[in-house]
């Protein structure tokens, strides 16, 4: 059997995470290394292969099925213990080269950890509205398949240059609202990283994602910051605003070099 | 002192992703099959956003008719 591996982390009482299955629905297993246990489940050889796995992962239901596992894995770890999160489809051939792993990078996990300890994450994304934008839109159509004369057609014109303007405006001032707002954040944070922002299509929220970034924070001071970032939206007309979280520090379990 | 009050209710799957995709340690070397890398992002949004693309054209479908 392959070894998915979810996290490294402190040890802690295995009874904590009785039960824990993750992906396939198998049971979880701790792998150790002095202070330090990684966080596995068996994966089918036929699973466990790049081509087989980079397939699995294409199809949107078992990369779903895939994610949430490894999510629920690694918060029901990190809600016990300082937990360093692995990337999505980690997986090593056997235990022991998850033991070996932990051997060689020993001193690299163990000082990530310190930094992640009793540390949370905490997700702010900032959208910009386009109000009635294509709703306005299809109404002006309708009218210039109504009647189909040239005034009409210049005036509709002269419509969506108006709303190309009004949406560039309504982009900058959501651009800088978003800049005052992560300088205020990032005051109260250990640590923030910058996401790429999210295309509409995959976002369920309304209007256009301008601003996605997490912040690590002492998770005694999480809620303040969520709290502190709801008000900020919500004083400025030019934004909405959507906290996420408190996460297990995923943005913040990466190498420097990758910031 | 953990996120053991993550909130109950179903995450976003474009959240989740932006955490487990973007986020958390990277290996490399023979130790690993670690295969989610940049082209693993863009394969997997590629594939959320055609999904979501055929649902949301079915729901205007819908609408049309």
């Amino acid at each position: 059997m392959a070894s998915y591996t979810y996290a490294v982390a402190r040890p802690f009482d295995p009874n904590q995470a009785a039960g824990l299955v993750g992906v396939d629905g198998a049971a979880i297993h701790l792998v150790r290394h002095q202070d330090l246990v990684a966080v596995v489940s068996p994966l089918a050889p036929a699973d466990a292969d790049e081509a087989a796995l980079r397939a699995r992962l294409q199809t949107l239901a078992e990369l779903e099925a895939i994610a949430r596992a490894h999510h629920r894995v690694v918060a029901a770890v990190a809600a016990c213990t300082p937990t360093l999160p692995f990337r999505l489809a980690t997986v090593h051939r056997t235990d022991d080269r998850v033991a070996r792993l932990l051997r060689r990078e020993y001193r690299r996990f163990r000082e990530t950890l310190e930094r992640l300890a009793g540390r949370v994450e905490v997700g702010v994304k900032i959208y910009v509205q386009h109000e009635g934008a294509s709703a306005g839109a299809m109404s002006v159509a309708e009218k210039t398949g109504g009647s189909g004369s040239a005034r009409v057609g210049r005036d509709y014109m002269r419509y969506r240059r108006e709303q190309r303007d009004r949406r560039q405006y309504a982009w900058r001032c959501a651009t800088t609202a978003a800049e005052q707002i992560d300088a205020v954040l990032a005051g109260l944070a250990v640590d923030r990283r910058q996401h790429r922002t999210q295309s509409a299509a995959l976002s369920a929220a309304p209007g256009e994602n301008v601003f996605n970034a997490a912040y690590l924070v002492d998770a005694g001071r999480a809620e303040e910051l969520a709290a502190r970032a709801r008000r900020l939206g919500a004083e400025n007309p030019d934004v909405t605003l959507e906290v996420t979280g408190p996460w297990p520090a995923y943005s913040f379990a990466g190498s420097e070099e990758r910031t | 002192m953990s996120p053991a009050a993550l909130p109950a209710q179903e995450i976003a799957l474009v959240d989740l992703l932006d955490r487990l995709l973007a986020g958390g340690i990277v290996l490399t070397g023979d130790v690993t099959l670690a295969i989610a890398d940049i082209d693993m992002v863009q394969i997997s949004l590629r594939a959320l956003i055609t999904s979501l693309g055929r649902t949301a054209q079915s729901g205007a479908a819908e609408q049309d008719e």
